[in-house]
């Protein structure tokens, strides 16, 4: 029974490490069409971030309170400057855009590991946040409930300032047809620089989490990446609940699959299943229905 | 408008067919037909005539392997620096070639091939990874020059073009499993990266555990590099085996202690015994994950004699005084002085001249004194248990008696006679 | 008219290739770098496949890494059981000492060289057909495309170093036979650079003639408007997947050819990073064109040589900075900047040449919505 818990507690977590790694993806890659592979980078910037924080201020957890918020904005930071200086300049051809910023992502990796170096730094997690929870006979790590809790209340303040903030409104009515937004007098090129910047931000506080349970080193963000993207892309782009229920999903189809056969091959199954699922459909769970003709 | 179409299709396709034929045709009588004896009788350019001696070096400086390499290459300059200001190598100073394997096997082969035939050196120091040794491999044999692996590795390989001072699993991964049967330890739960070195560790640790009465309750594996171990450590918990033998490598020691930890598992309680967590690693991890734990090594920077104190001085001193010294780093280290020692002993920088005169060759090592088995290519090693302290090094709890002869394919022990060929 | 002028510079171009590799090149360059020169044009011949589906055909391939690797192991598999029945063994060596007495029955027919070869020519066309048609029949979006063929092809590296039985991590390795020719004498390794040179030219042949049949417009016309080619009665899917397959089939025949000439094949070639790093070379030599591929990814494979060597670090930053600046800024790479630069020479005059004509590398019919079918 203990077991059961346990493997249930592992694929919220697992769901809820997915969700956090795709949530800003969904944003930029959802809801605007942008393929940017330097997402794993700005999840890498993150956990750097939180690692430099806490190297000036050494209590472990303030540092990861400071971090967190900081983080989002250097994330944001270093998404609006990729999006001004080199996505703007090709909506017209997401491909290469695919391309260009694996690039970056290739230029960011080096430069993290010239100025930390390529081994794994230690980034020490708060004492309160040390140990596990006890619940029916399974021990929780209370990283994972807290980075749980920490995707949770993501997720709620994103949903929320899209739907009931005056950006949140221009954000969605320049996905849903960007003509017509621009027409209504809202500055297309001012929401994109906005919508970038949360999507990174969001990938630099689920680095800033990351740092809780694993390493910190310049190749961390190519773990997630390709995960992430399979997230966004079985849950349907346009619409963060998709995201949120695929994440979930597909954190207890990995976590069941590994527990019952091999780490290897539950990421092979998961993959062949997300195959399938798109063959079924192509869409992914939710979309986006528009009037609009494309 | 088809017509021409068509036709030019069939003459070009005509055309390149009839060159293919007539090119094959002529180049099949070219090549020599494959023999049972491989052509062995490369020339070799070493140039021996002056007063320095060209070597290699061949480490990944760039890539993922990169943390690990760069640390191997220091100790290969260190060992040259001190050779040479000793007066060199049969009175000629070393002039030590370096070159960058990036991590991918492909590079290492096609660095050592412009090592032995443009840069003409005499023997080549490196190599990590069993892929990169596996593609190297071919080309020392095929242009019979010489490669000292410095890592610890799966064994069942002795080439003659190849020395290797790294342990074999006889050398560290048995005598490991002997002090854990010492402390009474019934089960044993395995857990590895899914690769060559932790597949073949487990075999062997399985066919001790079944000749010596060692219940194996779990065996699991992650790809390399996979940062999740929630449900394996799950798996550990719940399977409550009285040790962990731990094969995992890299940044997946990271995730895995901190979850073994967070978990609640200690120590005391369940210990693991790594086999691929070094002094530089420690850091990486945060001591406070992993103090307690223990290592099987044949090296570490806190053995007391003053032949590693003077090495751990000398290194502290050319690279910084906060830089640890570890295995891999002293059996490269090793590798460059038995290479000397041999020559002197042969009086020649010769590949058979090194190969005839190699067995016997002796070093006073910062591990204590290691011998080269002439028959298998493999150096005579302590194997030392360690354990993790709050200071990030490693101390020595338990060590063989003495240096254990170099089995690569397992051949003295009874139990693993099924193992290999 | 046209048509024989442009069959005379076809001969001639072809004709001075033929001279430049098999006359030239062996004379000039050591036997070093010979083979480097060998791989390179394995390399080439990834990269033709890749500018029929990518430059023309507008599909971004990400993940040919995995057809790759299977042309480089079904033939790997094959040299092995060679070379182990050569010294009279069962099973290859590094299954002896892995303790494996029997061969897996899955590699027992490549005991023969024509099932071998066969197989390097239709199990990655299948599977490329089936995946092709899975994707494409479902109108599944060429981001979504990429972003599959990546994940197979990291899938695929990570179950390639779980099996043993292919040699887990370390692959397939130490061939010391090619279809009874012994590897360790240089005049046979002259022998698989000339093969692999004979290969490339008629890759580059069969595909220049896919290029300028009707087929070769059709797939244009699906890449700058998949819907119109609908309207027009054509179903873009077959079109698209004839040339994926294609593209499949180059790379596994490259695969099965690199393997011998390396001297091994392992997942290292055939997750994500390589799969990437064919990419760059068509990129930047002109994916739209025939020879932009070709010279570009032999370019590219060869600086990293020289470069790496010097400038390990410096390297990596160069091959993100050619990415962000060939894709980005100039999408045509340097075969569209030769054609621009003809143009403007002769101005007003037909600029078409020899290798055929260069179409603009226009914006993506994906533009405007990448996702959703509905």
């Amino acid at each position: 029974m203990d077991v059961l818990i346990g493997q249930l507690a592992t694929g919220l977590s697992l769901g809820s490490i997915l969700l956090l790694a795709a949530l800003g993806l969904s944003l930029t890659f959802g809801q605007m069409g942008v393929i940017n592979m330097a997402h794993g980078e700005f999840i890498m910037a993150g956990c750097y971030t939180a690692y430099v924080v806490q190297q000036i201020v050494s209590s472990a957890g303030v540092s990861l309170i400071i971090s967190l918020v900081i983080g989002f904005f250097i994330g944001g930071a270093m998404g609006a400057l990729l999006e001004i200086t080199l996505i703007q300049r090709m909506y017209s051809r997401p491909l290469d855009t695919l391309l260009v910023t694996f690039g970056v992502g290739l230029i960011l990796q080096q430069v993290a590991r010239d100025i930390f170096g390529a081994p794994a730094v230690n980034v020490v997690a708060p004492p309160w946040l040390s140990g596990g929870v006890d619940i029916l006979g399974a021990v929780v790590p209370k990283t994972r409930i807290f980075i749980l809790v920490l995707a949770v209340v993501c997720v709620a303040v994103l949903a929320a300032v899209l739907k009931v903030s005056p950006m949140g409104r221009r954000i969605r009515a320049v996905v849903q047809n960007r003509d017509l937004a621009e027409t209504s007098g809202i500055s297309s090129r001012k929401t994109d620089i906005t919508t970038f910047f949360i999507g990174s931000g969001l990938a630099a506080v689920a680095g800033v989490a990351l740092t809780l349970i694993g390493s910190t080193s310049p190749t961390i963000g190519q773990s997630y990446l390709i995960d992430a993207f399979l997230v966004v892309v079985v849950g349907g782009l346009g619409q963060i609940k998709g995201t949120v229920i695929a994440a979930f999903t597909l954190g207890f189809l990995n976590s069941f699959i590994e527990y019952n056969t091999t780490a290897s091959l539950a990421k092979v199954i998961v993959f062949v299943i997300i195959v399938i699922f798109l063959q079924v459909r192509p869409q992914g769970l939710f979309t986006v229905r528009t009037r609009s003709l494309v | 408008m088809e017509k021409p179409r068509r036709s030019s299709f069939r003459r070009s396709a005509l055309a390149a067919g009839s060159v293919v034929a007539v090119t094959s045709l002529l180049l099949a009588g070219c090549g020599s037909k494959a023999t049972e004896e491989d052509a062995a009788n490369a020339e070799s350019c070493v140039d021996t005539s002056g007063s320095t001696i060209k070597v290699g070096a061949l480490n990944s400086l760039s890539g993922t392997m990169a943390i690990s390499e760069v640390t191997v290459r220091n100790a290969i300059d260190l060992a040259v620096e001190q050779i040479n200001g000793a007066g060199g190598v049969m009175g000629k100073q070393i002039q030590l070639v370096g070159e960058d394997g990036a991590s991918e096997p492909t590079v290492f082969a096609e660095k050592a091939e412009k090592l032995i035939s443009s840069d003409c050196v005499a023997a080549v120091f490196g190599g990590w990874t069993s892929s990169s040794r596996k593609a190297m491999l071919p080309v020392f044999e095929g242009a019979n020059s010489l490669l000292y692996y410095p890592v610890q590795y799966e064994g069942l390989e002795a080439s003659p073009n190849i020395f290797y001072t790294g342990a074999t699993t006889n050398q560290q991964i048995v005598p490991a499993l002997d002090y854990l049967k010492e402390k009474g330890i019934k089960s044993l739960y395995l857990v590895g990266s899914d690769y060559v070195f932790p597949q073949t560790a487990n075999r062997i640790i399985k066919a001790y555990a079944e000749a010596n009465g060692i219940e194996i309750k779990g065996e699991d594996y992650t790809p390399l590099g996979s940062t999740d171990f929630s449900t394996i450590v799950n798996k550990v918990r719940s399977a409550d085996a009285d040790a962990v033998f731990n094969t995992l490598n890299g940044d997946s020691n990271v995730a895995f202690f901190r979850e073994y930890k967070n978990v609640g598992l200690t120590p005391q309680a369940m210990p693991v015994v790594s086999v691929s967590i070094a002094e530089e690693e420690v850091g990486g991890i945060g001591v406070q994950n992993i103090d307690g734990q223990l290592t099987a090594w044949n090296y570490y920077q806190t053995i007391d004699t003053p032949v590693n104190n003077e090495f751990v001085k000398a290194f502290k001193a050319k690279f910084g005084a906060d830089k640890p010294t570890s295995d891999p780093m002293e059996a490269a280290y090793v590798s460059v002085y038995l290479w000397k020692n041999t020559v002197e002993k042969a009086q020649s920088f010769d590949v058979k001249a090194i190969q005839d005169n190699a067995g016997g060759v002796t070093f006073d090592a910062p591990e204590g004194l290691v011998t080269i088995d002439g028959e298998n290519h493999h150096i005579t090693k302590t194997a030392r248990i360690g354990e993790i302290r709050p200071d990030g090094l490693i101390y020595t709890i338990w060590e063989s008696p003495g240096p254990i002869e170099p089995d690569p394919f397992l051949k003295s022990y009874p139990w693993a006679a099924g193992l290999s060929g | 008219m046209k048509a024989f002028v442009g069959r005379w510079q076809t001969w001639a171009g072809f004709g001075i290739a033929a001279v430049l590799l098999f006359g030239v090149a062996p004379m000039v360059f050591s036997e070093f770098r010979l083979s480097l020169l060998g791989k390179f044009l394995c390399f080439a011949i990834v990269a033709v496949g890749i500018g029929l589906a990518w430059g023309r055909g507008g599909m971004l391939v990400l993940g040919q890494g995995v057809f790759f690797g299977l042309g480089g192991y079904m033939m790997g598999m094959h040299l092995k059981i060679a070379d182990a029945q050569i010294r009279g063994d069962d099973v290859p060596d590094f299954m002896q000492i892995a303790g494996v007495r029997e061969l897996p029955s899955y590699w027992e027919p490549f005991a023969s060289p024509a099932f071998t070869l066969l197989a390097i020519v239709l199990v990655p066309t299948a599977i490329a057909a089936a995946l092709g048609l899975g994707v494409f029949k479902r109108r599944v979006k060429g981001a979504y495309f990429a972003i599959l063929s990546q994940a197979l092809a990291a899938a695929l590296a990570i179950l390639l170093v779980g099996q043993t039985s292919l040699g887990g991590s370390n692959g397939l390795n130490r061939f010391r036979t090619f279809f009874g020719f012994t590897l360790n004498d240089p005049a046979n390794r002259r022998m698989l650079y000339f093969i692999a040179a004979a290969v490339l030219l008629i890759v580059v042949a069969v595909v220049r003639q896919l290029m300028q049949s009707r087929y070769g417009e059709l797939l244009v016309a699906v890449r700058d408007g998949e819907e119109r080619v609908r309207f027009l009665g054509y179903d873009p899917a077959n079109i698209k997947v004839v040339a994926y397959t294609v593209a499949a089939l180059c790379a596994s025949i490259a695969g099965a050819l690199f393997a011998p000439i390396v001297g091994f094949i392992a997942p290292s070639q055939v997750g994500i990073l390589p799969s990437i790093a064919f990419l760059i070379g068509v990129a930047i030599g002109g994916r739209t064109t025939l020879l932009g591929p070709v010279l570009g990814a032999v370019g590219v494979a060869w600086a990293q040589t020289l470069f790496s060597e010097r400038f390990p670090s410096e390297w990596t930053y160069a091959q993100g900075l050619l990415f962000i600046v060939v894709v980005g800024f100039f999408p045509a790479g340097f075969a569209g900047l030769a054609v621009v630069l003809k143009r403007r020479r002769k101005a007003g005059t037909d600029p078409e040449g020899g290798s055929g004509k260069v179409p603009e590398v226009d914006s993506d019919p994906d533009a405007e919505k990448v996702g959703a079918t509905s």
